[in-house]
Formats: structure tokens, sequence, C-alpha cells
């Protein structure tokens, strides 16, 4: 009879948590930034079709970075709790607390039950009705929420990403400068992006009861060009 | 409420009517016996040069009686779309709640939006499924209109009980002053008119049914309650403003006045 090997938890979790790291490490980041009509979320992807930033519900977007199939069934699934809950209650119930949530509950799930973990970083970002009325939940692999304010980084090289929009972010920030600063943190001292690299939505107070809009590659480009 | 995930080959896709049985919240007929429910009533559309034109009265209607004065029966579906809803006004207000939840459902799932003509197959599938419900007296029949982006033009679509699709080239009535309001834009129709002609041959149909159908409710000066007319061209829905109602049926009224 073959006895199975002890591993003990701490090295399960442990090579759970690399594991999901180094997938995510190998995609490339998102960044989403506060400006004062609301929240411009800028994610590297040369994909036209395959997005990693989309619409979730009237006031929120969902990002994810990692493996594509599995944030994608995450964003679905957003999608379907949030609309549900706007049919069975009212669209102002809908919240992105409650969404993170059920994110951080099935991602922590995923993690200490099955196989592998999800090889994915999310962001869950809302706004309100006034300029300072905003959320930005970044949920990691594991299920951990972190509530961000100013800025939030998502995916490989985070760190360094993060440090360059210390530097460079204001309180002040419109639309155009938003995406500004997040190409440039996004793309560091070596490379410069262009709109193709990019993909660029913003949620936008003034864009009426769907705050969520895809910005075009030649806005993109306009914004970038000034 | 849990999140709803599902195996990949058992997953509902970008369809919220099955999503909502799948979660058992989906809902079936009942029989309500003799109960009076409030109904509502006349809708036209038509096409024009750039688009379309929906327009409805306010009337809802239990029997004899009115039962609200306000009642909004042509809504926006979506950005290039309108439905107007005629029948019970119970089943028929969920119903557009749902269709609007759908295409905006659909949209974001599947990451664009469904054809005018997908669409239109879409509400037919609800009518049908409404089928058990109108044997019980809840007939609902809508109007589905929109601007085709893909086909550049605007396009009508009119519905039975059953669910049966019937797609009309120039203009549709359906509620109880259908007949009137019908025959007054069948006299007035001219093709490729400009929008201000059609919203307003619309807002005539509108007035000759209220002037002979108890059920329509004409314009109310008196509260400020006018028909809704809405255009869809190319830019989208457009929905008129009340001053502008006021100056249209003001012009109606003097006509009618000089007979």
């Amino acid at each position: 009879m073959t006895m199975p090997y002890y591993v003990a938890p701490e090295q399960v979790m442990k090579d759970r948590a690399d594991y999901a790291r180094k997938g995510i490490a190998r995609g490339r980041a998102m960044v989403a930034v506060r400006y004062a009509d609301g929240v411009a979320l800028v994610a590297e992807n040369p994909s036209n079709t395959l997005r990693k930033i989309s619409e979730i519900y009237d006031r929120i977007a969902f990002a994810g970075v990692g493996k594509y199939n599995e944030f994608d069934q995450l964003r679905v699934a957003g999608v379907r709790a949030a609309d549900l809950k706007g049919y069975q209650y009212s669209r102002d119930d809908v919240d992105a607390r409650g969404l993170a949530n059920q994110y951080a509950q099935i991602l922590g799930q995923v993690f200490t039950h099955e196989m592998k973990p999800m090889e994915v970083e999310i962001l869950v970002a809302e706004v309100g009705y006034g300029s300072d009325d905003y959320q930005l939940f970044h949920i990691l692999y594991d299920g951990t929420v972190m509530d961000e304010r100013r800025y939030s980084v998502l995916g490989g090289d985070a760190e360094a990403i993060a440090g360059r929009l210390n530097e460079s972010y204001t309180d002040e920030l419109v639309q155009a400068d938003a995406v500004k600063v997040a190409t440039a943190a996004l793309g560091g001292t070596e490379r410069t992006l262009g709109a193709d690299d990019l993909e660029v939505a913003v949620l936008a107070r003034s864009n009426g009861r769907r705050c969520f809009r895809r910005l075009t590659d030649a806005e993109v480009a306009q914004i970038l060009g000034a | 409420m849990a999140m709803p995930f599902f195996t990949p080959g058992d997953d509902p896709g970008a369809n919220f009517p099955e999503l909502l049985r799948r979660i058992g919240l989906g809902v079936s007929a009942v029989d309500i016996g003799d109960h009076v429910v409030p109904h509502a009533t006349t809708c036209v559309a038509m096409r024009f040069a750039d688009g379309v034109v929906m327009a409805g009265d306010r009337r809802a209607t239990s029997g004899n009686l009115i039962s609200h004065r306000g009642m909004e029966k042509v809504v926006q579906a979506d950005r290039f779309s309108g439905v107007a809803i005629a029948g019970a006004a119970g089943p028929a207000m969920e119903m557009i709640k749902l269709f609007q939840l759908q295409l905006e459902h659909y949209e974001k799932v599947e990451g664009g939006a469904l054809s005018l003509e997908g669409k239109a197959n879409q509400l037919s599938m609800m009518v049908r499924g409404n089928l058990p419900a109108a044997m019980q007296g809840m007939v609902v029949v809508p109007i589905f209109a929109g601007y085709d982006l893909r086909r550049q033009s605007g396009r009508l679509f009119t519905y039975d009980v059953t669910g049966g699709r019937y797609e009309e080239q120039d203009y549709v009535a359906t509620g109880s002053g259908s007949l009137h309001a019908g025959t007054v834009i069948k006299i007035g129709y001219r093709e490729s008119m400009s929008a201000d002609d059609a919203v307003s041959l619309a807002c005539k149909g509108l007035w000759e049914a209220a002037d002979a159908d108890s059920a329509t409710g004409g314009p109310d000066a008196l509260r400020g309650i006018y028909p809704i007319v809405a255009t869809i061209t190319a830019e989208g829905w457009q929905r008129l403003n009340d001053d502008r109602l006021a100056t249209v049926f003001e012009e109606i009224a003097s006509e009618v006045r000089a007979r």
C-alpha cells in the first residue's frame, strides 16, 4: 500500500500562491486612475476584441488581468449578478461593494478547494454622484480585497508602475490627463505606448445613466498626441 | 444571493429570461378570474425619411374608469430602438422592463449589441411566452420600431398574441383606438416624409383616436400631460419635449376649430 506524502498546509498555500502569481506576472498590466469626473481605465492590450475592461452595470466597470478565460468567466458572472439584483430590487441597489465581496468569496473558495487557483487579479470600479464619490476594489487570486484610493494597479510589474503613478498623480486630473498619466506609468521610461497597444475606457458621471464608455483608438491617439 | 456560476455546457449565455428561470425567478400565468386590471391603449408608429416616429397616448383604463393618466407606454428599448405596448398594463410594463434588460444584458455579456432583427425576434419570443396569461385575458400586443444600422433605415414590427411577428413598411397602430389612429395615418401618409410632418401626422392620429375612443386619452393641457412622441434615427432615440408637443397639438386644435 502506498502512503500519500504529507505536505504541510503552509507549503500547499505557498505553492498555490506562487503558481497564481507567476501566471499573473506573465500578462500585461492595467491601471485605473481617478479623475475629476470619474475613473479612467487603461490596459496594455494589443487585441481589439478580447477585452480586459468592460461594463458591469450603470456605474460599475470590471477589469481583469491574467488568464483570459478565467477573468472573463468572472466578468460574465458579475454582469449576471448585477442585472439580477437590479431586476429583483432596483437599479440603485446594485453596488460595487456587494459585487467585490461575491468575487472575493469565489476566488477564496477556488484558491483553497480547487486543484489550481485562478490566475487572475480583478478590479471592480464604481463612480458615485459626487466628484470624490468612487470605489476601487482590487481583488487578488486568493480572495484578498483591497479598497484603494486615487489609483489601482493590476498585473505584472505592479510595484514599479504604482511607483511611477504615485509621482505623477494629482487630485486635479481631467479625463485626458488621467489617460496620459496612466499610459506613461504603464510604459515606464523604456517604452512609449501608442493607441494600438492600449485598451482605454472611462466611467464618467457625465455619460448619463450608463457611465461606461470605451474610447476609440482615434480618441486615444488624439489624447496621447496632444 | 450567490453569484450565478454555470458549467460550460450548461451556461444560459446572454439570455436573461432563461437566467431568471434557472435561478427560480421566472413567473408563470395565474387565473385572475373576473378581476378587471388596468389596460393601456393606443400607440402608433410610422417610417419617415430618416427613421421612425413612435407615439402613444397616456391613458390606462379599468373598465369604464380611468386608472392612470400619465402612463408611459412608448419607451426606449435601447439606443436605437423603442417599444410601444397596448394591452394589460401590468404584464405589459413587466415585458418592457424585461425586454430592456435583455437587450442591455446581451450587449454586456456578448460585448456588442443585437441586430435590429435580433431584437425584434427576442420580443416575439417574449410575447409568445405571455400566451398563457393572454388566455386569461392579459393580452399584450407591442409595436417594435428602431433604426437598423446595417440597412441604414427605420423599421417597424408588429406582433400578434401568439408572438407572430410582422414587419410593416409604412405605419402601424395598436390598441383600442388603433382603427381611428390608423385610418388618419393611412390617409395622410406619404413616402419619405420629413420628421416634422411625421410627428404632426402621428399626433393627428392620436387626436382622432382620443376623439372617438373613450379609452384613449387626448392631450391634457390642464395637467400638462401630453402623449409620448419620439423619433429614432441614425443619431438614436430622441423624445420630443412637452413644449414642442404643446405647439403641435395647438396647431391641430386650430385646424379642427376651422373645420
